[in-house]
């Protein structure tokens, strides 16, 4: 095995390690009751938030594109979610809870999934700052139209319209416009979130590490010269755009399904720049960083919620403290000299010589 | 065999009367045939009426002073650029509104006259995107880890590792291609074209920024890679060492026309080269 590989393979398994061992913790000490409330009511926020970030720094760090409607897929995701979810009990009678949620997770990503194939199909195909404009608009496209859409069960059936009088008096709502959805069921489970967590760090960390995933990083690096190569730039653009969209979108149902409501003004484009926050935050191109940020930033305000008006300010002196930091030569190899004896442990004595 | 084969099998396209091709090629198609092929930007005629003709395994170069077109007219080979007139035929089949990938599918690979490598990629990984066409495997079958992407992986390496040892690089598999010194990128361009299994390669100043040992050894191998691939080379150089040592065809642009074609011999007996080269030399001057 190479050098190349085998830092990889170690990077991988560290990912891989945290998020198994920090489940392993929360789960025991949800079992011995040592965990405080607050902290239990954000696990599975966590875990989206983690997978919504890792799948937006599939876009923005693996591929280049910059999209600010990460939120929009989120929102196309949780109220999918909430749809299938309460078609499959209020309609079909399914009162089996996994596999209602599976199965609305499902649906959230693949619903999510063609909302990336409509937007990428056209967009993708641009070069420049294109991506940015129409995802920025797709978010808030998103919210309005779930503002007037009206989606309940009537009689076993699904109902869809877009006018509240349109839809019959007997109809159990399930997404009932502005309201959003309302009465969920709420089925999502830590456990779940910790699959999807799972789920999401394989297709990404396999997906950067494969012929697919190379031929992303070459359009990111040089377009023409990716172009020269044979590589066809619309083809996997839209590969990493949509399944960060399908990512999203799952995140999205697990999130929607475990509150009992759900108001389409959750996922304004303030969110969708959090989620940005998190990546940039975590390093472009880094899943390990998207994890580790993702958390924090989630944990962070809940903590110092004395402060939470301040916490975009605070968000802004830190992303301007990391870019900073992460900027200066002088501290960059001040911190590679700490780290040094670390690295030395995973790569052998070979690294040390060379330094 | 001895007139020269030209067919094309969908449409007639106009012969160039005056190409010149190796001997040994003549029984074969050949792997590049433009005709009047002209591109203008707003009024500018970067490049008019260029006819070349490129053997099956002929090194050709294409020379000329600053600003003459040259590059412009590998973009067109390319299709980084549509021309606006004329026909480019690659492998005998015309290119006519294709892009760049299709361009490439063909069977010409490129190098670029600024450096166009994948910076933050592994040498190994820049040479694999080479490949991209060759090995290859979908993307769910990456993702889930299946067979084939475990013996696809492993062919991959063992070929880029195999490519990158005709520049005797195979021990920088691992660096990142950015921090290679630039002679070093240069060859690095050179084996990652090659990856895909090109008939046709252009190399854009391959030379440019090596120092006379280095160019001496880069010579020795365009000849080795012409010779064990079995490919047709064109290449852009200023150095004229290497040009007139190594091509056997040579095409001289200057304003965008073909000022003259002809063997290294030639070329350089050729006054008109020598004035567009050196200026007009003084009546009585010695």
């Amino acid at each position: 095995m190479t050098k190349a590989k085998r830092k990889r393979l170690i990077y991988n398994c560290i990912t891989f390690a945290i998020v198994i061992i920090a489940f392993i913790v929360l789960q025991s000490m949800i079992e011995n009751k040592t965990i405080t409330r607050a902290l239990k009511g954000q696990l599975i926020p966590i875990c989206c938030w983690i997978v919504m970030a890792v799948s937006l720094n599939l876009v923005i760090g693996i591929s280049g594109e910059l999209s600010l409607g990460h939120a929009g897929f989120m929102s196309v995701g949780a109220f999918t979610g909430a749809v299938v979810s309460g078609y499959l009990l209020h309609g079909l009678g399914v009162e089996n809870e996994t596999l209602r949620l599976v199965l609305a997770i499902v649906g959230g990503g693949l619903i999510a999934g063609l909302a990336g194939v409509v937007i990428g199909i056209p967009v993708l195909r641009l070069r420049g700052d294109y991506l940015a404009i129409v995802t920025l608009a797709f978010g808030e496209i998103i919210r309005n139209l779930v503002n007037v859409t009206y989606i309940g069960v009537s009689d076993g059936a699904l109902v869809f319209n877009f006018l509240r009088k349109n839809v019959p008096e007997n109809t159990r709502m399930l997404v009932d416009g502005a309201s959003g959805a309302v009465k969920v069921a709420k089925i999502s489970t830590f456990t779940a979130g910790f699959v999807l967590v799972l789920i999401t760090l394989v297709v990404v960390l396999n997906l950067i590490n494969s012929r697919s995933g190379r031929a992303i990083k070459a359009i990111r690096d040089n377009r023409i010269a990716a172009e020269s190569m044979g590589v066809p730039v619309t083809k996997y653009k839209m590969m990493a755009f949509v399944t960060a969209a399908v990512l999203a979108g799952m995140a999205g149902a697990l999130y929607g399904l475990n509150s009992s409501t759900v108001v389409p003004s959750q996922f304004t484009f303030n969110q969708s720049i959090n989620v940005l926050v998190f990546v940039v935050l975590g390093g472009l191109g880094n899943v390990l960083g998207s994890v580790i940020s993702a958390t924090l930033l989630t944990v962070l305000p809940e903590v110092l919620r004395a402060f939470a008006d301040y916490r975009m300010l605070v968000y802004a002196i830190v992303l301007i403290l990391v870019m900073i930091f992460t900027n200066n030569p002088t501290i960059r190899a001040f911190a590679d000299r700490i780290f040094a004896p670390v690295k030395r442990l995973f790569t052998g004595k070979k690294e040390a010589e060379a330094a | 065999m001895t007139e020269k084969k030209r067919h094309s099998d969908t449409r007639m396209v106009p012969v160039p009367s005056h190409s010149i091709v190796p001997e040994r090629d003549l029984g074969s198609q050949p792997v590049l045939e433009t005709s009047h092929l002209g591109i203008e930007f707003g009024g500018l005629k970067a490049v008019e009426d260029f006819n070349l003709t490129i053997g099956r395994t002929e090194i050709a170069g294409l020379i000329g002073p600053n600003g003459a077109g040259k590059t412009t007219v590998f973009n067109l080979i390319t299709k980084v650029y549509e021309p606006t007139t004329g026909t480019v035929l690659i492998n005998g089949k015309d290119t006519h509104g294709m892009n760049i990938v299709q361009a490439s599918r063909l069977g010409i690979a490129r190098t670029f006259q600024n450096i166009r490598l994948f910076g933050n990629m592994s040498v190994e990984d820049n040479v694999c995107i080479g490949l991209h066409n060759q090995i290859r495997y979908s993307m769910m079958e990456g993702v889930l880890r299946l067979p084939r992407y475990w013996g696809a992986e492993r062919k991959m390496h063992k070929e880029a590792l195999e490519l990158l040892s005709i520049f005797d690089m195979q021990d920088l598999a691992d660096t990142q291609a950015g921090s290679l010194p630039y002679g070093a990128q240069r060859r690095l361009e050179i084996v990652r074209a090659l990856a895909t299994n090109p008939s046709l390669l252009l190399l854009d100043e391959p030379a440019a920024g090596m120092n006379p040992h280095e160019t001496e050894e880069l010579m020795e191998n365009i000849i080795k890679i012409r010779d064990r691939f079995q490919i047709a080379i064109m290449l852009i150089e200023h150095d004229m060492n290497l040009v007139m040592g190594i091509c056997e065809g040579i095409c001289v642009l200057n304003y965008g026309k073909v000022i003259a074609k002809g063997t290294a011999q030639e070329i350089q007996n050729n006054p008109v080269v020598v004035e567009a080269y050196l200026g007009k030399r003084k009546e009585g001057e010695k």
